[in-house]
């Protein structure tokens, strides 16, 4: 064990999959050279040469749908974003081509996309969108949002090793916030698992990505009033791990679901959905849901803070919870 | 680089030369009968209510299908699109499989999960299209990827049409294969009207095959009615790329004989324009050079004609009787297992 950044845990993950399996390669924009827009692939280049490491055109179709060619031609193709926000070029090749390929054709595709998304440093609106829900409501496709560096080197291991195509959302204000101890050896982290990250018996937080730091300020400002958070990481969230959504409800009775993501349509409406549906005679309280407003994402910080779901939001929607 | 218009083929030898002899000839006027007699018996079924949806068929392009699927190696692989019929029938997939699918049945290659030409048996070397042109140019590009990052001697060929040569896709992926030199062959079927869309209204340069000079790589238009000329340049561009050459462009010109689908009558285009194509029916083409150039006999004519009619008439009994699909399975496959990967491509 050591302790490392989540970026470094990604990018240590990405290389040991890289040596293990010759499969493997990794393709994007300023991958090479550069080693990233965000160094995840700095000195990769040097140890796996330039046709293992792609430093590819401004052309995010040609990026994906050269990774689905190559992925039914046998390879692992790992495809770097330079935002998540630009996958949107990339729409079809995901979307039309690569989710429906299995179903359709017979004809895996498994590729993974790793995806620099969320805000919190005046990324503007087109440099710090969470799209997460608009791939979730794709057939075909997965969707991991790992919130600690071992579950981003040990999600990203299953990703690659996985025969879908999966959007790996790795949150760019976790990049070199976080550090944690991550094992040294090689694991992979099952998908639709979710992650307790903190037990408590009054309250459940349903959250992922960076948004468990957020819970977690806010359920430890709780503590001093003895109202005690539970905090649930849903890990991915395709496959979601519905099970322990709901065993947290019937202990608890009281739902937050938390996301940086903006409101309608976002995630947490189906969480909030299948727990009225599954759940209803467990709950005290109705499902009370935060998240970023249904706005693009602002640049100046004044206003990107009343965008993102603050501490102090999230304490005061627990406080009434708990008092309801 | 100006680019090249291809010459026909004159003789038998020069046949021999570009790497097909008589038993080959025959072979892809077979091929072509088979072609063209798929499609004209899923007219039929069409009319009899028996296929769902639209129907599309690749009239006209017979000779652009079966000559570029014949210049292609077996480990070649390939996104053929919905005029493409040819290269289903050169790579081997049986026509009974065809009428099934067309007819939405369990035996066909989606298991009546997608429709018409939306197929592929990925184990003969293809991947199934999808309706969104030319999104399968990035994905033919993809496989010469992983051909060149393992340095094997294989080649990609993608299909597009004249009109998804306006979509920004077969721009970025003619650009990376271009600037990585990948072992891919371009094919535009140029059928000269993208529904009812004429080519002044799609492209502004002479011939689509001038762009390829902007990509770095060899661009050549060939008479999409002539099946020899076709092969011939498919073969050279093939090879070529296999040698590491890089890309090439083939633009095979032809019109399309037909509507855009069954529904449309194509009422837009001259019908001058299809009687002066009508003259250039790539099949009867190929059949008068047989005659004159590989002394093809009125009694061999027969015998083929025979046997793809016999081999088509039990496709289609074959067909008929295969289940339709359950259900219940509906929702299978939505995702891959790792059982899944057990396939030619993914070891």
């Amino acid at each position: 064990m050591a302790e490392k950044t989540y970026l470094q845990a990604i990018s240590d993950g990405l290389r040991e999959e890289m040596r293990r399996d010759k499969r493997v390669f990794v393709i994007g924009e300023d991958v090479g050279v550069y080693g990233g827009a965000f160094k995840v692939t700095l000195g990769f280049q040097e140890e796996f040469g330039a046709w293992r490491v792609i430093d590819a055109p401004l052309s995010e179709t040609a990026i994906v749908g050269g990774c689905t060619g190559a992925a039914i031609m046998g390879m692992r193709p790992v495809a770097e974003m330079q935002f998540a926000d630009f996958i949107s070029c990339a729409w079809d090749q995901l979307v039309t081509v690569a989710a429906k390929q299995r179903w359709r054709a017979g004809t895996p595709v498994p590729i993974t996309v790793r995806l620099p998304s969320g805000g919190g440093f005046s990324g503007g609106p087109f440099h710090s969108q969470n799209p997460e829900s608009s791939f979730a409501h794709i057939p075909g496709l997965k969707v991991i949002c790992p919130a600690t560096p071992e579950d981003a080197k040990g999600l990203l291991a299953s990703a690659i090793q996985d025969p879908n195509p999966c959007l790996y959302f790795e949150h760019k204000h976790l990049y070199r916030r976080i550090k944690a101890e991550v094992p040294d050896e090689r694991y992979e982290t099952p998908f639709g698992k979710a992650r307790m990250h903190r037990e408590g018996d009054d309250l459940s937080v349903i959250t992922w990505g960076a948004m468990v730091y957020t819970a977690e300020e806010a359920a430890q400002q709780l503590d001093g009033d003895g109202i005690s958070v539970e905090i649930l990481d849903l890990r991915t969230l395709v496959p979601w791990d519905k099970q322990a959504v709901l065993e947290s409800v019937r202990k608890t009775s009281k739902v937050l679901v938390l996301h940086e993501d903006t409101h309608t349509g976002g995630f947490g409406g189906e969480i909030a959905a299948t727990i009225g549906e599954e759940a209803f005679e467990e709950l005290d309280a109705p499902v009370k849901r935060i998240s970023a407003p249904d706005t693009p994402v602002p640049f100046s910080p004044q206003l990107e803070k009343a965008f993102i779901p603050q501490v102090e939001d999230v304490v005061a929607s627990l406080r009434d919870l708990a008092e309801y | 680089m100006a680019i090249r218009e291809a010459e026909p083929l004159g003789s038998l030898t020069e046949v021999k030369e570009a790497g097909l002899d008589r038993e080959d000839l025959l072979g892809v006027y077979r091929n072509m009968l088979i072609t063209r007699g798929i499609e004209e018996r899923g007219h039929i079924l069409y009319k009899q209510g028996k296929i769902p949806g639209s129907f599309y068929t690749g009239r006209g392009n017979e000779a652009g299908s079966v000559g570029v699927a014949t210049a292609m190696g077996s480990n070649d692989v390939g996104t053929p699109l919905h005029r493409d019929m040819g290269v289903h029938v050169v790579r081997g997939v049986e026509p009974w499989r065809i009428f099934a699918q067309y007819m939405g049945r369990s035996d066909g290659p989606t298991h009546g999960r997608d429709g018409n030409v939306h197929m592929a048996d990925s184990n003969l070397g293809l991947i199934a299209m999808v309706s969104h042109l030319p999104a399968m140019l990035p994905v033919a590009v993809g496989c010469a990827l992983a051909f060149r990052i393992r340095d094997e001697s294989r080649v990609a060929v993608g299909w597009y049409g004249e009109g998804a040569s306006a979509r920004g896709d077969a721009h970025e992926a003619m650009n990376f294969a271009g600037v990585r030199q990948l072992p891919v062959v371009f094919v535009c079927d140029n059928n000269q009207w993208a529904y009812s869309t004429p080519t002044h209204l799609e492209y502004a340069c002479e011939h689509l095959a001038d762009r390829a000079q902007s990509y770095g790589f060899e661009g050549v238009v060939v008479d999409g009615t002539d099946v020899l000329a076709v092969y011939r340049e498919a073969k050279r561009a093939i090879e070529k790329a296999r040698a590491g050459g890089g890309p090439t462009l083939i633009e095979s010109l032809t019109l399309r004989m037909e509507g855009h689908a069954v529904h449309d009558d194509a009422f837009y285009v001259p019908k001058e324009m299809f009687e002066e194509w009508a003259k250039n029916d790539p099949i009867e083409r190929f059949r008068t050079w047989l005659y004159e150039h590989a002394e093809l006999t009125e009694s061999e004519e027969d015998e083929i004609g025979a046997g793809v009619k016999k081999l088509l008439n039990e496709a289609l009994s074959r067909a008929e009787e295969s289940p339709l699909p359950d259900p219940a399975k509906l929702a299978d496959g939505v995702y891959a297992t790792p059982e899944d990967l057990d396939t030619p491509h993914h070891k």
